[in-house]
């Protein structure tokens, strides 16, 4: 790409002088320099920021211009002010450093805004203690990857999302590392968009969070200790694959839980460490298969309001407890999984045991009624509780079964 | 009294039954933990056999050998040796070759098989209960004269914490389940040392089920270390209690 | 040398002794006899501190000794039945009770040659006979060289070789001014051997006295005849109590 002009901000001193000197340059006549650069770029132009420390607030990208940081200059929002603003398409933002973005509780203040855009690219940037990082709104065909997002949120009312998307489509968010906020990922009213290898960690709420955004597809993420792991709601057509969900505890706490969701897909993702691996509510025509579930309390809890799921060749091992539910209706389908807990025999050396398992296991329901008997979870007696009912099935919601479990692993 | 020690526990290591009991549990463990791929699977088991048999067959045969020494108590008690002395190295002559048998039959094939925290875990919770279930066994010992009352008395109490205690506490559990009764359920577990040692094993086994309880006590005292640390000091409680109970009624008993 | 004043243990109903005051001298060989049930063992266990008596005192040159195990340091033992570790081997045993009395003496070896018992010091203690154990207990009693004896039937099972082995060595060691205090219910064998004798009866004293004044008194020689006569008069003499 030919580069018609550059322009170099040169704040560049050396660091015993440096503070000092940017006071001098840059507090006093907040706008002066960048926002005139800026403004004065045309279309396509460079515009290189030295290292330094920025004390710039609501600078407006109106120009489609390049952005680009040398030695990851630092904007400091103060702890009062958003920093940036796009308004226009095709802007291109790499290379630099938000700081201390303000907070409020009237708008939500943001290190970069983006505005009705498209084909906005933010890449390799550094976000340190920003209310929200990245925030899309009513935008289009934008890029954000490589970027690093950090903060120390607390709570939830005190802090905003990582990147935060409302009514967009089309986004690609890719290779960012997420983590101290209040949800990592935030997407609401988004669609066709795709969330891939990110890693969000640490967050007070959820590290995706998810609500009527339609024909998505999130892969190769991990999601790991967030305050209450991964939550997808009233959205239809989302694919969710190759994912890990890992240790995320409390009594709210699931790898992922689905409301209401629809024709969906759920494959080769790994649940690890979970008070709960996947929680299902209300959910319709969803495929969950080749995913792996282990070490979690709860593999999985599907609600009798789900209909039309297929759970098949999945893995479960050491979990607690694999399958609880909240009734004796099941309309779903559990097959060809591979359950560590089956005692069954297999004469015909099929591969596929010949008696049906039974996920939800006496225990699992004793348990759901009184949580307090939990504390004599694997005595002699709650083993010999396992064996009756194995024997005799009557507490146990005996239509949900596993007529075809499998002797070994699947190797996943 | 490391003099004596090591005379009661060379005996013992000579004897034949704690071969036995060091070769059932090897081949037991061995079995178990290669049974499948999965190895989450035999270390269950190998919990189970630890909250079962550990206790009892330790009481048992600590009790017979106790009341069996008795002779050779005597012998030691017409020396110039303190009483308690003579108790105190019968008892850890006894626990030490147990234990050491625990560690060789359970403890050497777990750590072959499947190391990392659990498997500590679960071999300080058997040495544990090797360590509790002999204190029991030697309170047993000074408080009856007769060694078939004795050991009546030892098969009793193994199997009252075995498996009548956790019958009671369930009864308990769904006459009160209406109540609050996370507290009370947890003075309850320090009440039966084979309860301790299972939490202790929840504790690593089940943490994540047990985070999803939304009592707030289960979460805070069972979620963190303060569950482990009061799980082993009540542990430690069942040792030192028994053993200073002996050592009292064990000065004053006419031989 | 032991002095035992108003000592007094019973058994729940049973009064096994029943204020019981004796001044032992050294030098002596006391034989204390009784019938079965008479308080011998209970008295025996009381000095060895195994049976703890509810009131009276026993010292040793004037020391009471009551918690202080150290006494038991001047004392042999050799019980009736003696039985050991099963798994442990002569040798390991005699080993053993020298490492616990950490007594500074010369262990004196004379009973364990005598008895021969070098050959068989490797054997366990379960391959042993009744005789061979018992030659194991003499042989542990004496082996320090303390100050008191304590034998408890000394001489049942044991073959007449032996017998007159530990016999000697009885004797020998009383010379050398030691106190011997002796149960047996043979009196053949504690003919020549003892010096005074004491006579229990239902946790009581009933007589003690030497042999010299007790022949006087009943004109026997024989200890058999004189324990005999003495227990028939003592029967007609609670006859003729008048009630």
């Amino acid at each position: 790409m030919p580069v018609r002009s550059l322009i170099c901000l040169l704040f560049f001193f050396t660091c015993t002088q440096q503070a000092q000197a940017i006071i001098s340059a840059t507090i006093t006549a907040p706008g002066t320099g960048l926002q005139a650069a800026l403004d004065a770029a045309k279309p396509g132009d460079t515009i290189m920021v030295k290292a330094g420390l920025y004390k710039l607030h609501n600078v407006l990208v109106r120009n489609p211009v390049h952005l680009v940081g040398e030695g990851f200059p630092v904007f400091d929002g103060e702890g009062k002010y958003e920093t940036f603003i796009v308004t226009s398409g095709r802007v291109y933002i790499a290379g630099i450093e938000i700081r201390n973005t303000g907070r409020s509780s009237l708008s939500d203040m943001a290190g970069i805004r983006l505005q009705d855009v498209s084909n906005v690219t933010i890449n390799n940037c550094r976000f340190y203690n920003t209310t929200y990082a990245v925030y899309l709104q009513n935008s289009s065909w934008c890029t954000i990857s490589d970027n690093r997002i950090q903060a120390q949120g607390t709570d939830e009312l005190q802090s905003g999302n990582g990147v935060h998307a409302w009514k967009s489509s089309h986004l690609l968010i890719r290779n960012n590392v997420i983590n101290g906020h209040r949800d990592g990922i935030y997407f609401e009213f988004v669609t066709e968009s795709r969330i891939e290898k990110n890693i969000s960690f640490n967050n007070i709420r959820y590290g995706l969070h998810f609500m009527f955004s339609h024909h998505d597809t999130y892969s190769g993420n991990t999601f790991r200790n967030n305050g209450a792991g991964v939550a997808v709601m009233y959205s239809k057509g989302v694919d969710m694959q190759h994912n890990h969900f890992d240790h995320n505890w409390g009594d709210a706490a699931y790898g992922i839980l689905l409301k209401e969701i629809s024709d969906s897909r759920i494959s080769g993702n790994v649940f690890q460490k979970n008070t709960m691996g996947l929680y299902m509510e209300g959910c319709s025509r969803i495929r969950v298969y080749r995913n792996t579930f282990s070490a979690n309390g709860w593999a999985m809890r599907i609600q009798a309001n789900c209909d039309g799921n297929r759970f098949e060749v999945n893995n479960f091992t050491g979990n607690s407890f694999d399958v609880a539910t909240n009734g004796s209706m099941v309309l779903n389908v559990f097959q060809d999984n591979y359950w560590d807990k089956y005692e069954g025999y297999d004469l015909d050396k099929d591969g596929t045991g010949d008696v049906p398992y039974y996920p939800v296991s006496v225990y699992a329901v004793i348990t759901e009624r009184i949580p307090a008997a939990m504390i004599l979870y694997r005595s002699f007696l709650t083993n010999v509780m396992d064996q009756a009912e194995k024997v005799m099935p009557s507490i146990i919601p005996d239509q949900l079964k596993d007529s075809s479990p499998k002797m070994k692993k699947w190797p996943l | 009294m490391l003099t004596l020690s090591k005379y009661v526990l060379l005996d013992l290591l000579r004897n034949r039954s704690v071969l036995i009991y060091t070769v059932v549990l090897g081949i037991l463990s061995i079995s178990l933990l290669s049974l499948g791929d999965q190895s989450s699977k035999g270390l269950l088991s190998l919990l189970n056999i630890t909250l079962l048999f550990v206790p009892v067959i330790t009481m048992l045969f600590a009790t017979i050998y106790f009341f069996n020494s008795l002779e050779f108590i005597e012998l030691l008690l017409c020396q110039p040796v303190k009483r308690s002395r003579v108790l105190l190295s019968e008892y850890f002559g006894m626990t030490l070759s147990l234990s050491a048998s625990y560690i060789a039959g359970v403890g050497i094939p777990l750590f072959l098989k499947v190391s990392g925290a659990i498997s500590w875990m679960l071999v300080i919770t058997g040495v544990l209960l090797t360590f509790i279930f002999t204190a029991l066994s030697l309170l047993v010992f000074v408080l009856f004269r007769d060694k078939t009352k004795g050991i009546g008395a030892a098969i009793v109490i193994a199997l009252f914490f075995t498996l009548l205690f956790d019958g009671l506490v369930m009864a308990f559990i769904f006459s009160f389940s209406d109540y609050p009764i996370d507290k009370p359920l947890l003075g309850m577990m320090a009440f039966n040392p084979v309860d301790l040692a299972r939490v202790l094993m929840l504790l690593q086994l089940d943490v994540a089920v047990l985070m999803g309880y939304s009592g707030a006590l289960f979460k805070k005292f069972l979620g963190s270390a303060t569950g482990s640390i009061f799980s082993i000091a009540c542990m430690i409680g069942w040792i030192v209690v028994p053993l200073i109970l002996s050592v009292r009624i064990f000065r004053h008993k006419d031989l | 040398m032991m002095e035992i004043s108003q000592l007094t243990k019973s058994f729940g109903r049973f009064r096994a002794l029943d204020q019981i005051s004796l001044s032992l001298q050294e030098g002596q060989a006391v034989s204390l006899l009784g019938p079965n049930g008479s308080g011998k063992t209970t008295l025996i266990k009381s000095i060895l501190g195994m049976v703890i008596p509810e009131t009276g005192t026993i010292s040793i040159d004037k020391q009471i000794v009551k918690r202080d195990w150290n006494y038991r340091s001047r004392i042999g033992y050799m019980p009736q039945i003696g039985r050991y570790p099963d798994n442990m081997t002569i040798e390991q045993v005699i080993n053993m009770i020298t490492e616990i009395r950490k007594d500074k003496v010369t262990p004196d070896r004379e009973l364990y040659e005598g008895f021969e018992l070098d050959r068989i010091r490797k054997k366990k203690m379960r391959t042993l006979s009744g005789g061979t154990r018992q030659k194991v207990s003499a042989c542990l009693a004496f082996l320090f060289s303390p100050d008191i004896y304590i034998l408890d039937e000394p001489t049942a099972g044991l073959d007449p070789v032996a017998n007159e082995i530990l016999k000697k060595k009885i004797v020998k060691e009383c010379a050398r001014g030691k106190l011997t205090l002796i149960t047996s219910h043979v009196l053949n064998d504690l003919e020549g051997l003892t010096s005074h004798i004491i006579y229990l009866q239902d946790g009581k004293v009933r007589f003690y006295q030497s042999v010299e004044t007790l022949q006087e008194l009943t004109g026997e020689t024989r200890l058999n005849g004189v324990v005999a006569h003495l227990m028939q008069n003592d029967l007609k003499n609670k006859e003729n109590i008048p009630c």
